[in-house]
């Protein structure tokens, strides 16, 4: 394993004077001011309430703009909180909602933000220095100013529009070492006033609880305070990167993958990130839904992940949530490399956030947290995995809008200078970073889960390298994607689909650029992948297709071939009528196993043409419309079929390949499902299979049958596997019993579609289109709900009803309706067996022959006779016709005739004279057929 | 000009006979559609119309031709497409794929001919088609990706359809199907069929997803209509380049099939098989005897082309056997009639030739036993004779058991036309008792 050392500014965070006030109820204190100094350097920034303030983000070229409203932390002063008021950078604002400004945008120019969805309280941790923010005038000009750390305010943005802001929203009072008063409900755990909708399972709800979730409305009101430090000036290309960025390794990457979830922890955790998030999501409306999504998928990851490791869930939770202090840890500025490392600190600090508040008094606390920051830092030199975190944070929260903005690469020596002047600038003891006291009993998880992490970066950092490296520079990033489609190969358009489906959620691209890259290498790492149903196909194939038409297609010009149109099969109906309780049952079933993320078989049975595959589909459509507008969560859809595959195996490379476009043998195919349903993998979509024609999955061990069953009873699975087939006993009938028990008993059966079902269903089908009589339609349903209830035949039937009508008008333009006798005519054409009309039609001599076979059988007495026996038979009755004497020749050819289209059954012709004989069809109705003429 | 034209109306007679045999032939070997398929009218139509659809509007299709051999199912489909094709919108836009279930005998090899028909191998680019899962599976997506109004439409012909139906798991037939019936490229299957039981075939949901079209054809043909049919078929086109030829090349023709002896052979073919390709056949013997020195069709001809169509193979062969032979085969008809059918084995055969030879006392037939033997299993390599079953090959030969593979009628009609038969032979054989 490869461990780059790199600078980083460490920070301590010290309140300053005594507790302001003391909530009882919370048990929090509130604190007039912060002290913030840079280890190693005397001076300490002060930060009071209703300073502006950076608050360090993904980005380091321009951290968060905020005002501190409100400085408190717990009773033990493990935690430190800030309520902020939130002022957005002209970057955040996505690029069209730029153009609502009307003008050019000054680059120092932010916006007081009055958006809902925002976290306004953040840990006091992530505060880097005091800035200064001016209230200008609608209309008054931008001062020339160099001056990187004065920002200025015009408008205010809600995420919709810009408005104009009152000065008095925004410039600060000097406001006093003790200064406002503290509010009468002071959230520490503030509930969420956008909360997700009502779909959020219970482990949703435990997230929400552990996190800090935004009221925005709550810290608008408050005071103004004021900038009370003005910054040094900051260049534009690095402009804020007060804390030393970090070196990256290949080692970090592979951790950053496994770490993905906690990641995403971590970055919606950051309020910052969270502000930027919503403020580059296209969709406004649900972005706070998306990010709930996010989070509590990731909780449910941790808890999994922990789970496995420890037998403490509690414990986990206290992990998940505290990975925003480990990332501020990582960038506290001067970090120095040391080898001698005491792993509990760093468990110490992962549990921070979670401890329960505790009144201490800050005097009391800092020399022990001075202490934990020095042992600390070490620490995280070499514990690689957590470090990533922080990068892989920070680089996370590099969103779209950064990368728009800023085109300047930076290189690594580059960044090492920075780092080494800020730390010797005392600009850096503004931002530091106070360590929180830790809890013991996270202690055991959280080092399992650091092993853990430790050994996947040990494998993964093989196959990584500079390239994946350089990924984490997130300046390099527009470079480095070009060159990577152009070496990608195969890879690469892989990868732009799954970057599509990553802009479109709002997803930082940085990240689903990762996350592609390290599924592209290691699938099971990140399952999570969802392709596009569009594409299933590797790039390296061609896209194979039926060419396009020269010609375009006509339309339907009078009613009986718009009715022919709307009695297609093929044509999708709105909805499906007389299947309302089987497609909610499916629905529910399938509703449910997505909520709660859990797996389940089920088996649907009905003859064919009942509308399974249909109702199927139906549903999915509808669960995927519900799933976009994000009522559930998202999930895959993956369908095979047992009839358009070769060989039950090829299920699981079908399966596969839809699921992760990848392209593998069967038994690789097998090897790699198996993996990716059995291990916990992060934030996984539920998978819906849908099996069809099941039964021709059957194979001799069933072990086919017996993995799809299997799979969803994994507990990481999260498979819905619907299942369908004709018959309803086929667990019964062919299944051994492993596998029959793992299909369970969730069961439904697609009845035959009665008369009136049918009846519905063309008239559903026809919607309003005048082309049949009442009568007319409920004769073919009748006809067909008697023979087999299969809605196929029925529309078949109408459409060629429709046919006929038309070519039996005289007039092409003046059809009438279609009536009675054009119904009867389709159906007789359709039902009517073609033996009686075929022996009518025979030669005179096959027709003797017919006879002749059946005086033979009633002679013998049995169903069967030699062609000797009954070419005697024909021979006599030639006679007895008239005929000339038949040869042998002639009368097997006459019998071969009618063995070839089965009117009779013949044994292979090699047995000449001897060759059996029988009749496909019943004595009676040749007897009738002959008699006729 | 118009001189030079009546000049080329008189051809040599040569060459007159040369242009007749090579029009009358295209015509017989089904080389050369008719202009217009005759007597089934309403089923062209049917299919015209059902392919237009598929061609213009991209409506799927499904539909099985299916009829005795010989009744010109073929020939209706083939007439359809012509005048499809006839249409330049249709020509444009319409992909053709013919399949045979005699060539095309796995869906591996049908995925393969389908895709080279369709020009899709080009898309692969050089990568060598690989495994069959991996040609369905391209072949689908192919079609999938298609819709209805903006991709070109496919017919499939399938001949032999039933023959597919024997494919494993019918797994073409239901994605064909299935395409059919599904918002996919449109196409339209046809399939040909001689099994009137073809439906019965499929696999139920693969029944399902067809659309249960038939188009059934019978040939319903008259005696007067079979009779008129062999005129017209024999009858030269008015196009001829000797219209003087040809006119009495049509006047022959005419008088020959009011010949009461023709009437009668044909009266007795058309008894015996309504279906084209026999009545082509016999016409096509009746050709082949057409030359320079005899420029027209005589009823004597059609006679004797008769009997060539109409001789039993079996007994043509029992005249190049060798009298030692020919006496084996009585003696096994003998041991057949006392035996009812029981098999026997060469030293029955042996023993009943043995008592014919005592009876009539000259050695004129005293052969060895080993000749004997030789004889016998050249009847079995003509298959005249057929060893009971074949796992008796281990018992000896002379003890091995068969069965004759003749009727008594054929070996009756041998002897009589046998060349120089001796009478005593003959006599053995009619007479009741070995």
């Amino acid at each position: 394993m490869k461990y780059v050392t790199r600078l980083r500014v460490r920070r301590v965070y010290k309140w300053r004077g005594q507790p302001v006030s003391f909530n009882r109820k919370l048990k929090t204190q509130d604190f007039g001011s912060l002290a913030i100094s840079v280890e190693g350097l005397p001076r300490t920034t002060i930060i009071n309430t209703g300073q502006h303030i950076l608050i360090e983000g993904g980005d380091e070229d321009s951290p968060y703009v905020a005002r501190v409203i409100r400085l408190f932390g717990d009773e033990s002063g493990k935690q430190k909180k800030a309520a902020v008021q939130w002022f957005v950078r002209v970057s955040e604002v996505p690029a069209p909602k730029l153009k609502l400004l009307g003008r050019e945008s000054h680059p120092q120019e932010i916006f007081y933000y009055q958006g809902r969805g925002c976290d306004d309280e953040v840990d006091a941790e992530s505060i880097l220095r005091p800035v200064q923010v001016k209230h200008l005038d609608a209309a008054a000009p931008f001062p020339d100013s160099d001056d990187k750390d004065t920002f200025y305010v015009k408008l205010s943005w809600d995420s919709k529009t810009f408005k104009t802001v009152d000065a008095a929203l925004v410039e600060s009072q000097p406001a006093p070492a003790s200064s406002p008063p503290p509010k009468d409900k002071p959230s520490l755990p503030p509930s969420p006033p956008c909360s997700p909708p009502a779909a959020a399972p219970a482990s949703r709800a435990v997230s929400r609880r552990a996190l800090p979730t935004p009221d925005p409305t709550i810290m608008r009101k408050a005071a103004s305070g004021e900038v009370r430090y003005s910054r040094a000036t900051m260049s534009a290309g690095r402009s804020a990167p007060i804390e030393a960025e970090c070196l990256h390794s290949a080692t970090k990457l592979s951790a950053s993958k496994c770490l993905s979830a906690k990641r995403r922890n971590a970055a919606a955790r950051t309020p910052g990130v969270r502000k930027k998030l919503q403020l580059s999501s296209p969709e406004k409306m649900i972005h706070q839904d998306v990010l709930s999504q996010l989070l509590d998928e990731d909780l449910e990851q941790e808890v999994m992940l922990a789970q496995r490791l420890s037998s403490s869930p509690p414990q986990t939770l206290s992990v998940t949530n505290s990975l925003s202090p480990l990332k501020k840890a990582h960038r506290a500025p001067g970090g120095l490399p040391d080898a001698s490392l005491k792993p509990t600190v760093v468990i110490n600090r992962l549990s921070g956030l979670d401890s329960p508040p505790s009144p201490t008094g800050d005097e009391a606390t800092s020399p022990q947290q001075q202490l934990e920051v020095e042992l600390q830092t070490p620490r995280r030199r070499q514990n690689t995995p957590r470090r990533t975190v922080g990068t892989r944070t920070e680089q996370k929260a590099t969103t779209p809008s950064w990368r728009r903005e800023t085109q300047s690469l930076k290189e690594p020596a580059l960044e090492v200078l920075a780092e080494v002047e800020n730390e010797n600038s005392p600009v850096l003891l503004a931002a530091t970073t106070p360590r929180s006291s830790k809890r013991k009993s996270a202690q055991l998880v959280s080092s399992r889960i650091r092993k853990q992490l430790n050994l996947v970066a040990n494998q993964l950092d093989l196959n990584s390298d500079g390239e994946d490296e350089d990924e984490f520079l997130p300046s390099k990033k527009e470079l480095e994607s070009s060159e990577e489609d152009g070496e990608g190969g195969g890879l690469s358009s892989d990868e732009e689909v799954v970057e599509k489906r990553g802009r479109r959620a709002a997803a930082p691209r940085g990240r689903t650029r990762h996350m592609t890259r390290s599924s592209s290498r290691t699938p099971r790492k990140t399952p999570s992948r969802k392709l596009t149903p569009s594409t299933p196909r590797t790039p390296r194939h061609a896209t194979p297709s039926i060419p396009s038409r020269t010609l375009a297609a006509r339309q339907p010009t009078n009613v009986l071939e718009e009715a022919r149109t709307r009695l297609h099969v093929s044509s999708v109906p709105e909805s499906l009528p007389c299947r309302e309780q089987e497609f909610q049952d499916i629905y529910s079933f399938v509703e449910s196993k997505i909520i709660d993320g859990t797996g389940g078989c089920m088996y649907i049975s009905g003859v064919p043409g009942t509308g399974k595959t249909a109702t199927v589909h139906e549903v999915m459509r509808c669960l995927q419309h519900v799933a976009d507008v994000d009522e559930i969560p998202p999930f895959n859809f993956v369908e095979i079929n047992g009839m358009k595959m070769t060989d039950p195996h090829q299920a699981y490379v079908q399966i596969l390949q839809k699921l992760t476009g990848q392209k593998a043998t069967a038994d690789h195919a097998a090897v790699l499902l198996e993996k990716r349903f059995s291990s916990p993998a992060p934030r996984q979509e539920t998978t819906v299979l849908l099996v069809d024609e099941l039964d021709l999955l059957w194979t001799r061990k069933q072990n086919v049958m017996y993995n799809l069953f299997d799979w969803p009873t994994r507990r990481h699975a999260r498979l819905v596997v619907l299942t369908i087939a004709n018959t309803m006993d086929l667990p019964e009938r062919i299944m051994i019993n492993r596998v029959a028990s793992r299909l369970g008993l969730t069961r439904m059966s697609f009845q035959p579609y009665g008369f009136k079902q049918l009846q519905q269903i063309i008239t559903s089908r026809l919607n309003k289109v005048k082309a049949f009589e009442e009568d007319a339609l409920q004769l073919v349903s009748r006809k067909v709900a008697a023979l087999s209830g299969d809605a196929r035949r029925c529309l078949d039937i109408c459409r060629r009803a429709t046919e006929i009508c038309e070519h039996s008008a005289p007039d092409p333009s003046a059809t009438g309706l279609v009536g009675m006798s054009h119904v009867m005519e389709a159906l007789d054409e359709m039902f009517s067996s073609p033996y009686i009309t075929a022996i009518k039609c025979a030669s005179v001599q096959e027709q003797l022959f017919l006879r002749a076979v059946i005086a033979e059988f009633r002679r013998l007495g049995l169903e069967e006779a030699t062609f000797q026996q009954v070419f005697v038979q024909h021979q006599a009755l030639c006679r007895v016709e008239g005929l000339g004497p038949v040869g042998v020749s002639e009368g097997r050819a006459a019998c071969q005739r009618l063995g070839a289209c089965r009117l009779l059954l013949l044994e292979p012709s090699r047995l000449g004279l001897l060759q059996r004989v029988r009749l496909n069809v019943s004595q009676d109705d040749v007897l009738y057929a002959l008699k006729a003429d | 000009m118009s001189k030079r034209k009546v000049k080329d109306d008189h051809m040599p007679v040569g060459e007159c006979i040369t242009q007749v045999q090579s029009i009358l032939r295209e015509r017989f070997c089904h080389q050369k559609l008719p202009e217009k398929p005759q007597a089934v009218e309403a089923q062209h139509k049917h299919l015209l119309e059902l392919l237009k659809r598929t061609a213009i509007h991209g409506e799927s299709n499904s539909v099985l031709i299916v009829g005795p051999r010989g009744t010109g199912k073929t020939m209706l489909l083939k007439c359809v497409l012509r005048e499809l094709l006839g249409d330049k919108e249709v020509q444009k836009n319409m992909l053709e794929v013919h399949l045979n279930g005699l060539l095309q005998t796995d869906d591996k090899i049908a995925l393969k001919e389908i895709t080279r028909q369709l020009h899709l191998e080009n898309t692969v680019g050089d990568k060598v088609f690989g495994s069959f899962a991996e040609n369905l599976s391209f072949l689908l997506e192919a079609l999938k990706k298609g819709n209805r109004s903006s991709s070109r439409p496919v017919l499939f012909v399938l001949d032999e359809f039933d023959l597919f139906a024997l494919h494993k798991n019918q797994t073409l037939l239901y994605n064909l199907f299935d395409v059919s019936q599904s918002a996919q490229a449109p196409i339209a299957v046809v399939g040909v069929t001689c099994r009137l039981d073809v439906l019965e075939l499929l696999e139920k949901r693969v029944k399902s997803r067809f659309s249960h079209r038939q188009i059934h054809l019978v040939s319903s043909l008259t005696f007067t209509q079979y009779l008129e049919r062999v005129r017209t078929q024999f009858s030269l086109p008015g196009s001829f380049p000797d219209a003087k030829f040809a006119q009495e090349w049509n006047a022959s023709v005419k008088t020959l099939c009011e010949d009461k002896s023709v009437e009668e052979v044909l009266q007795r073919h058309f008894n015996s098989s309504k279906d084209f390709r026999s009545m082509h056949m016999l016409l096509m013997l009746c050709l082949s005897r057409v030359s320079v020195a005899k420029p027209t069709v005589n009823p004597s001809d059609l006679l004797e082309a008769s009997r060539l169509c109409l001789s039993d193979a079996k007994a043509d062969m029992l005249h190049g056997l060798s009298i030692l032979e020919l006496c084996l085969i009585i003696a096994m008809k003998h041991l057949n009639d006392v035996y009812e059918g029981e098999p026997f084995n060469l030293q029955m055969v042996h023993n009943e030739f043995k008592k014919f030879l005592q009876r009539k006392s000259n050695s004129m037939y005293n052969f060895e036993q080993p000749v004997v033997m030789k004889a016998f299993e050249h009847l079995q390599q003509l298959e005249l004779i057929r060893p009971v079953d074949a796992s008796s090959a281990k018992t000896q030969r002379e003890y091995q058991l068969m069965r004759l593979m003749l009727d008594h009628s054929q070996i009756m009609e041998a002897l009589q036309k046998y060349p120089q038969c001796p009478t005593d032979v003959k006599q053995w054989a009619m007479s009741a008792f070995g």
